[in-house]
């Protein structure tokens, strides 16, 4: 199928949404931009988060100044494992994964050894702004590395898969689970190469995946089946989405959210202007299940109480 | 609710826009081509007549705002002479005074006329009634005779001031006709006997001068023409004095309606008049530039024509900057091509401008690969962004430098033409490049600097059309319409062509989707 008119007719029906209208109709309209820095700097969200009893990763240090840098070798002493990660960063940008030490160096996620002034450069980096939206001067974030639920080792080429939810005005509409690969580096970041698999919002089960513009059924790396993958805590994962609308205020955000062994789910960051790939995963488009709150919206039914919220959307957005 | 407030507002500044340029553009007569030319009439009326002793006081009828043209420029030679303007009832005279003339004396008049086929834009009031003269016989007789023949042959007052031509321009056929043209030699004095005899049947008429604008580099002289008044339309209608023609021919210029002679040399009945009439062509916008100024000071004034020369070239060049960012705002969210920055495509264009299409995207390439070389063996030494920023500014002088020293020693001087705006959008880009490349991959960045390099070449080769650039620069309430679309494209919410391909599989999967059901 080639004719561009039939495509675009047919992406219609689905009920595709573009990134224009993304942004004209949802970001534009839900998001305030004063509320923009309360998912922009993940300094703000965590704490946010922590004042509204949300479970986030526990924040270890926080370089501000490029000579505590320095200092931050003797904070992480104790620390087999950790996360540095900017804090205006986007698409997982410059986050680098510590899981452990050998001598003065330290081996990042992908098994490479990291040299002690290799990583003191990549931090100054994240305070200059190279990572971070329009290129301000930053601060660097230290917490808790994620010990990834076992569930997914079959389906991820190391790094951390992360569960991202769409909500809107509070409803969980549309989720995926996305795995990263060996193309992606281990990073969970589809157009570097992860895959998003489209989550059923009733049932917690995986239905299809998405690997650059392929639809696929198995991981590329590890061939196990990506399909049919029951999330752990799928219930507690859609109320922390739901609730995210109150902690944060915005309209139509994308909440990623990490399950770890022993905490259960962890929330990574917020995004005031999700992805679109999220359809790609699902297969199924995100306008019609938008609209489906809008209706409500305009019918002044709206809930306020997340539990209720979570249950129209269970009752409401299968994927099929 | 919104939506239509948008729609009105950009159709309101569209409006505005089209109706402004369609104003310039068909009344005011500006170029919409660089290379238009308009004609120009150089008419000019020289006054020669032998001084005599004491002042010497010489009046000629001027033209005053003749219908169907436009006097942009005049001017008045008279060596010594002191000059004034007498203006009168839609007439004018100038009047030169020299209290000590001598010898042979010429006077000049310059008038610089376009053709507008402006139509006259007062109504002429209606005329005293006509006094019949008194007259001895044969003449009472014979111009009686005469008039009675012409009333057979007339249904209206200007047929029969018509007729009445025609019959004195045949005097051999008639006695009567014959005997009242006998001292009448020209044609001057035949519309003045045909003044006369229209004054006996209370028929007001008057004679008018206007100057044939048809052959260039003549020697013209001024055409009569008899105007009669008709009562009912309240107009006066002109007939030719040489045949009886109706109407005013539009290549005539009309030099004046007043009664008066229209050259007056006190106590010199010898003075003589010459007219010559010369045809030019002349740079359209300069002749729309002058006539404006000739009707109205402010409205040249306040527009870019009066700015010094060197900052209507920059506005030249800053006015089609919006051109090359609307390009890329629907190449951006359109068609969804992806670029460095927002604007980085449109000044890259920009820095092409200076360096022309080719030699610029070979230095662009040669200087921005070899920059991201040295930036990624400057990011090995381990420096802090805004020093290592500097570095390749450094170093991005510097292989621009080369690139002329080498390119002048081999003979190719576009690699000379380098300005200063270029580096700094070369750093730029360098920076973003090697940024995109080590945290999103090679491939990405390639893609958007393939992007960004297509996007700026097209903007290029929409900013240097000529005629676009002239028209926006002589229209620049264009840039309004340009300003209501882009208003419409920011409501823009439809699939980008970009999309339908990146979700192509999507329309191809098999599963067929079901919307929420409603309830």
């Amino acid at each position: 199928m080639l004719n561009p008119f039939r495509i675009a007719k047919r992406l219609r029906a689905i009920g595709l949404t573009g990134i224009g209208q993304r942004n004209a109709e949802f970001v534009l309209m839900y998001n305030q931009r004063r509320n923009y820095p309360r998912v922009d700097d993940k300094l703000i969200t965590k704490k946010l988060a922590l004042a509204a009893g949300l479970p986030v990763p526990q924040l270890y240090a926080v370089v501000r100044e490029e000579h505590e840098i320095e200092e931050l070798h003797e904070k992480l002493r104790g620390r087999e494992s950790f996360v540095v990660k900017p804090a205006h960063g986007s698409g997982g940008d410059g986050i680098l994964v510590i899981t452990g030490r050998r001598g003065d160096r330290y081996r990042r996620s992908n098994g490479a050894l990291l040299a002690r002034e290799e990583f003191d450069h990549h931090i100054s980096n994240m305070l200059s702004g190279l990572f971070s939206l329009g290129g301000q001067p930053d601060h660097a974030l230290v917490e808790y590395c994620v010990q990834f639920d076992p569930i997914f080792d079959n389906v991820s080429y190391k790094g951390v898969p992360d569960i991202r939810i769409i909500s809107f005005l509070g409803y969980p509409v549309m989720s995926m689970i996305r795995l990263p690969t060996r193309m992606s580096d281990g990073k969970a970041n589809l157009h570097q190469g992860a895959i998003g698999v489209g989550i059923d919002i009733p049932t917690g089960i995986t239905r299809r995946g998405v690997w650059g513009r392929e639809i696929i059924r198995e991981h590329p790396d590890t061939e196990s089946t990506i399909v049919g993958l029951e999330i752990p805590h799928w219930d507690e994962l859609l109320m922390i989405a739901a609730r995210c609308y109150e902690l944060v205020e915005l309209g139509y955000v994308g909440v990623d959210i990490v399950l770890d062994k022993d905490l259960g789910p962890l929330i990574l960051e917020l995004n005031a202007r999700p992805g679109l790939a999220i359809q790609m995963a699902n297969g199924n488009g995100l306008l019609h299940r938008l609209r489906r709150v809008q209706e409500l919206e305009q019918q002044g039914t709206l809930s306020r109480d997340p539990a209720e919220r979570v249950a129209f959307s269970k009752a409401n957005f299968p994927t099929l | 609710m919104k939506k239509t407030q948008l729609y009105l507002l950009a159709l309101v500044i569209a409006a505005i826009g089209l109706g402004a340029f369609y104003y310039k553009w068909r009344v005011l007569n500006f170029p919409i081509r660089a290379t238009e030319q308009t004609e120009l009439w150089e008419v000019q009326a020289r006054v020669q007549f032998q001084a005599r002793k004491g002042p010497n006081k010489v009046t000629l009828q001027i033209p005053r705002d003749p219908p169907g043209y436009d006097v942009i420029d005049e001017k008045f030679v008279a060596r010594n002479y002191g000059m004034n303007i007498v203006p009168g009832k839609r007439t004018r005279a100038v009047q030169w005074q020299y209290r000590s003339a001598r010898g042979n004396q010429a006077l000049y008049y310059r008038a610089t006329v376009y053709r507008d086929q402006h139509p006259a834009d007062y109504i002429d009031p209606p005329p005293l009634p006509a006094k019949p003269g008194v007259y001895e016989e044969p003449y009472l007789t014979a111009r009686t005779t005469v008039l009675e023949s012409v009333r057979e042959r007339s249904v209206d007052s200007a047929s029969f001031a018509g007729e009445l031509i025609r019959s004195l321009a045949e005097p051999a056929g008639d006695g009567n006709v014959a005997l009242l043209m006998e001292r009448v030699k020209s044609l001057e004095q035949r519309a003045h006997l045909a003044k006369s005899l229209l004054a006996d049947r209370q028929i007001s008429a008057r004679v008018i001068h206007g100057l044939p604008l048809t052959q260039t580099d003549a020697t013209v002289s001024l055409m009569p023409f008899l105007q009669v008044w008709d009562g009912e339309a309240q107009r006066w209608d002109t007939i030719s004095a040489d045949n009886g023609v109706e109407g005013w021919p539009e290549e005539m210029f009309l030099w004046s309606i007043s009664q008066k002679p229209v050259l007056e040399v006190e106590g010199n009945p010898r003075a003589r008049l010459e007219f010559a009439v010369q045809s030019t062509l002349d740079d359209a916008l300069e002749v729309a530039k002058a006539r404006l100024e000739a009707k109205d000071k402010n409205l040249v004034a306040y527009s870019l024509l009066n700015l010094p020369l060197q900052t209507q070239d920059v506005y030249r060049i800053l006015l089609m900057m919006p051109i090359g960012a609307f390009l890329m705002l629907l190449l951006r969210n359109v068609v969804g091509i992806k670029t460095f920055g927002t604007f980085m495509p449109v000044l890259v264009a920009l820095a092409f401008r200076e360096t022309r299409l080719l030699p610029g995207v070979i230095l662009f390439l040669t200087v921005v690969s070899l920059g991201l070389l040295v930036r990624f063996y400057l990011e090995r030494l381990r420096l802090l962004l805004v020093p290592r920023l500097t570095a390749v500014l450094i170093l991005v002088v510097f292989l621009m430098a080369m690139v002329s020293v080498v390119s002048n020693k081999l003979g190719i001087d576009q690699g000379l033409s380098i300005a200063l705006f270029p580096i700094v959008i070369m750093t730029m880009t360098i920076e973003r490049m090697s940024i995109a490349w080590e945290e999103r991959g090679a491939a990405f960045a390639l893609k958007e600097g393939i992007g960004t390099l297509i996007v700026a070449i097209l903007a290029y080769l929409v900013m240097s059309v000529d005629w676009l650039e002239h028209v926006i620069f002589v229209f620049p309430e264009l840039l309004l319409v340009l300003f209501a679309l882009t208003l419409l494209i920011g409501r823009y919410s439809g699939y980008r062509i970009s999309e339908l391909f990146r979700f192509r599989a999507l329309a191809t999967d098999p599963v067929e989707p079901v919307p929420p059901k409603a309830g």
